[in-house]
């Protein structure tokens, strides 16, 4: 086994951990790379299915090339698609800076439908290199019952062992990915050929890193139009992944105050 | 603004190999962070920016720079100043990729620390010069040794403070490797760098602060570590995660633990004892059937024949298989709120298995600062103990000296892991000998003379009266005496012995725990042939393990009568008839009852025959009260 071949097969025992131990799970589909990559493993942990609800928390603001990809890939990967609604930001806390208020829309937007639908798990694809907060996650990481997250006092986890027992009206957010890096992601994308959106790739000179809301998501400089460019550029380059997402720079703790309340 | 502390995207080169991950531990104040952020500093494994930016906001703060902010991503960190969870940061020496697992030094965040310390490969121990070995370091140490860690380097930090002494360093170096050793982890592999981190002495540049020092820098040190070996040449050990049924197949999902697979294959299915042989290895977007998998690898299988299976059942090869018990001795780092205490039952986890089981007996607690072990009626939070677990069913395991993954597990007390533990199976059984018949084509043939007309021709019933209790409690004693009574009185009655049977039936079978389980098997079916019989049977038998009468019992539930003669062993010691509580004190006999080998009493014994209390003549005439009311017809 190489090392994609280790994290892929991590990633799969999760999954099925989470299929087997966790009642009504569903998962988040962000349209970014890391779902695609994490959707794709979904189906070779389940022999080609997708056996649970894949949720898109839609703000209403993503590109129109996401919009594409999802209404194509849905039908392609035969998803049982459901669409989260987001309220206006009139309704978010006002106390926080313009962008990360922005962006708490689709915190109240997965809140809403976790009410609805009574999900028992939220499988999401965040990754541990990514950003601060995220690197502290767990795998199986419980929310309180206004989906808060308490990093103060997670459970442990280790051999593989995971919490996965919680009290009535708590659920927990199940992170597969959580132990691969961007260009991990990247390679195993190529090794694979697992579709993502056009914007990942440079046209006059920038390109997204990452994808999220048009308005508080900007390119960087690139000129890496191919697979093998973006990788090549991330096996140099020092600028954060998540350099061109608006709130993560705002405040110090203005991310961290995002995931506390829910936000992934 | 917030990414400043981050652990950004790092993008590194993704090598075929995985990262090496490596674990910073050691005593709260002594430089974990600040070493962190020099090895990051130092190997330019920083973003852009990064060092910057915490000067800036040191600067802001009005306080000297401070490099473990780079670690303590959260805010509420920084305020407190401590690290309260564990982190994860990839950077690259000058030979490798490396993923550094940061976790607390401070005491009340053991289960961060466990969390973080037991995915790695190595582990960097950090001790301060000045103070030397202190409590979290013992404690550190000893957990990566229960973690299973083997691979240490010893940073020998702040340098400076001691005004870069060569004899210090050798004080603190020797103070050390004597607790490592102690521990059993490996010497030979464990390097000691005196480095500074303040200054980056040692780190990645060498120092010249410390011209008598010749080894390897911290950097270097990385370098000389390994991956630890795959498990693929261990016995296969697959544990069976969920039972899917997509496109009318039903395929075994579950990862491969240890060992291999193939095609074709004949899979013994734990505890049920069930085979079946591998008729496919199903994957997803493949070219080309899959013929074979190995340690590691999350798979799906689908078998030639329709046996059960559920989610918990571990398959193995039908001659390698893991032993199957109903109670281990387990060493456990507590880290529930509630003590542990005996009688307390908790939800284990064993890779995909859950069993209920009972604490039966603290047996010692480990104090981690010396090593010593006391006796203790609890266990509790961040203590680590040596205790004895005991499940209804059957469990699937191995000792974990011979397979870590099969060999460990966790409690769960209401929603939440509360412990972490390592089997220990010195002295106790597999019991799976006993469950498998291994004769076929052996049909039972009907008695034309039925049990109950023996019965009537006796004028008693039959029955199996099975004495169970340590050497020198009176078994054979109270055994020959009530025979003689009974015979007189003109029962059917007869004493199987345990030293006599010992020059026949079981001439063959020593006294290890497998050895004894068969004895044990042996007599209880001779046993149950003369209960058949019509016969009173009296057997007289140490019989320590719990499984073992309970499977006697099984064979004759209606008959058996569990007699548990007992008297405490210091009484049993003193009597010592045959010598040989002497022998095994002196270390002649080994796997003795009481001293170097378990005895479990029993639970409800249908009679207890208190005999440090009562003589001889009273025992037997308890003895025949009973036999007299429940045998006359």
């Amino acid at each position: 086994m190489d090392y994609l071949d280790v994290l892929e097969n991590r990633t799969i025992y999760i999954l099925r951990e989470a299929f087997n131990r966790i009642e009504r799970p569903a998962i988040l589909w962000s349209l970014g790379k890391d779902s695609n990559a994490m959707l794709w493993m979904v189906r070779k942990a389940f022999f080609g299915h997708v056996p649970m609800p894949a949720v898109h928390i839609d703000t209403g603001k993503k590109f129109p090339e996401m919009y594409a990809f999802r209404d194509h890939y849905s039908r392609e990967w035969g998803l049982d698609l459901r669409l989260g609604e987001c309220p206006p930001v009139e309704e978010m806390d006002p106390t926080l800076p313009p962008a990360a208020r922005s962006a708490a829309r689709k915190t109240a937007g997965l809140r809403n439908m976790l009410a609805v639908e009574k999900f028992g798990g939220l499988i999401a694809g965040i990754r541990r290199d990514e950003e601060g907060t995220r690197a502290k996650e767990r795998v199986f990481s419980p929310r309180g019952e206004e989906n808060k997250w308490d990093f103060r006092d997670q459970p442990p986890e280790f051999w593989d062992q995971f919490k996965t027992e919680f009290p009535p009206g708590t659920h927990i957010r199940i992170h597969p990915i959580l132990h691969w890096t961007e260009i991990d992601i990247w390679r195993y994308i190529q090794r694979e050929g697992i579709p993502v959106v056009d914007l990942y790739f440079a046209k006059n000179g920038k390109r997204y890193r990452s994808l999220g809301d048009q308005d508080i998501t900007f390119p960087v400089d690139s000129n890496a139009a191919t697979l093998d460019a973006i990788i090549a550029e991330l096996q140099k380059t020092k600028v954060a992944e998540r350099s061109g997402r608006a709130m993560d720079h705002e405040s110090e703790d203005a991310f961290e105050r995002l995931r506390a309340d829910g936000y992934l | 603004m917030n990414d400043v502390l981050g652990i950004a995207a790092l993008a590194l080169k993704a090598d075929t190999h995985p990262p090496l991950k490596v674990v910073m531990v050691g005593h709260v104040d002594h430089g974990k962070s600040t070493l962190i952020g020099r090895l990051f500093h130092d190997t330019g494994s920083l973003p852009e920016g990064k060092f910057e930016a915490i000067k800036a906001m040191c600067d802001r703060r009005g306080m000297p720079f401070e490099w473990a902010f780079l670690m303590d991503a959260l805010k509420a960190e920084r305020d407190q100043g401590i690290t309260i969870d564990v982190s994860y940061i990839h950077f690259r020496t000058g030979q490798r990729e490396c993923v550094l697992i940061d976790a607390p030094g401070h005491r009340e965040f053991l289960k961060n620390m466990v969390s973080g310390a037991a995915q790695a490969d190595a582990a960097v121990l950090v001790v301060d010069a000045k103070e030397g070995v202190q409590e979290q370091t013992r404690r550190h140490a000893y957990l990566l040794y229960l973690l299973g860690i083997r691979q240490v380097v010893v940073a020998v930090n702040k340098m400076d403070l001691v005004g870069f002494d060569e004899a210090r360093f050798l004080t603190v170096t020797a103070e050390v490797k004597r607790y490592l050793a102690d521990l059993g982890l490996d010497l030979v592999q464990t390097l000691v760098v005196p480095v500074s981190a303040r200054d980056g002495d040692n780190v990645v540049t060498p120092a010249a602060s410390m011209p008598w020092y010749d080894g390897p820098t911290l950097e270097r040190s990385l370098d000389t570590l390994h991956p630890p070996p795959t498990s693929s040449d261990l016995p296969l050990r697959f544990p069976i995660q969920d039972v899917y049924k997509f496109d009318d197949r039903r395929i075994l999902g579950g990862r491969i633990e240890s060992g291999h697979l193939r095609v074709g294959d004949v899979l013994l299915f734990s505890p049920t004892n069930k085979t079946a042989r591998v008729a496919s290895i199903e994957a997803w977007n493949t070219d080309e059937p899959v013929l074979a998998a190995r340690a590691g690898q999350s798979v799906g299988i689908t078998l030639d024949e329709p046996i059960f299976i559920e989610r918990g059942q571990v398959a193995s090869q039908p001659f390698n298989a893991p032993m199957l018990t109903n109670v281990f001795r387990g060493r456990v780092f507590w880290l529930g709120h509630k003590p542990m205490l005996p009688g307390n039952r908790y939800k284990l986890k064993l890779n995909t298995a859950e069993h209920l089981v009972e604490v039966q007996e603290i047996e010692r607690v480990v104090d981690v600062s010396d090593l010593a072990k006391g006796a203790a009626d609890r266990v509790e939070r961040n203590s680590v103990a040596e205790v004895v677990l005991r499940s209804r069913g059957q469990m699937s395991l191995d000792p974990f000296e011979a397979n870590l993954h099969t060999g460990r597990f966790v409690l769960v007390e209401d929603f939440d892991i509360v412990a972490g533990g390592l089997i220990n199976m010195d002295g106790y059984a597999d019991q799976r000998p006993g469950q498998v018949q291994k004769s076929t084509n052996i049909f039972r043939v009907a008695h034309r003379v039925p049990t109950e007309d023996r019965w009537a021709a006796n004028r008693h019933k039959s029955g199996i009266l099975w004495m169970t209790g340590l050497s020198g409690a009176g078994k054979s004693t109270l055994a020959f005496t009530l025979e003689q009574y009974l015979f007189r009185k003109g029962y059917q009655v007869y004493v199987l012995d345990g030293d006599n049977v010992r020059h026949g039936l079981c001439a063959d079978l020593g006294f290890s725990p497998e050895d004894r389980v068969e004895n044990i098997r042996r007599v209880g079916q001779a046993a149950a042939l003369f209960a058949h019989a019509g016969f009173v049977v009296i057997t007289s038998f140490i019989s320590p393990y719990r499984s073992d009468r309970d499977r006697v019992r099984a064979l004759a539930p209606d008959d058996f009568h569990e007699i548990f003669i007992d008297a405490n062993l210091e009484e049993c010691e003193r009597r010592d008839p045959k010598g040989l509580y002497a022998k095994a004190r002196r270390g002649e006999i080994t796997d003795f009852t009481g001293i170097s080998a378990p005895y479990e009493p029993p639970i409800f014994p249908e009679l207890r025959v208190d005999t440090s209390q009562h003589s001889v003549e009273d025992s037997v005439a308890l003895l025949a009260d009973y036999i007299t009311s429940r045998f006359d017809l």
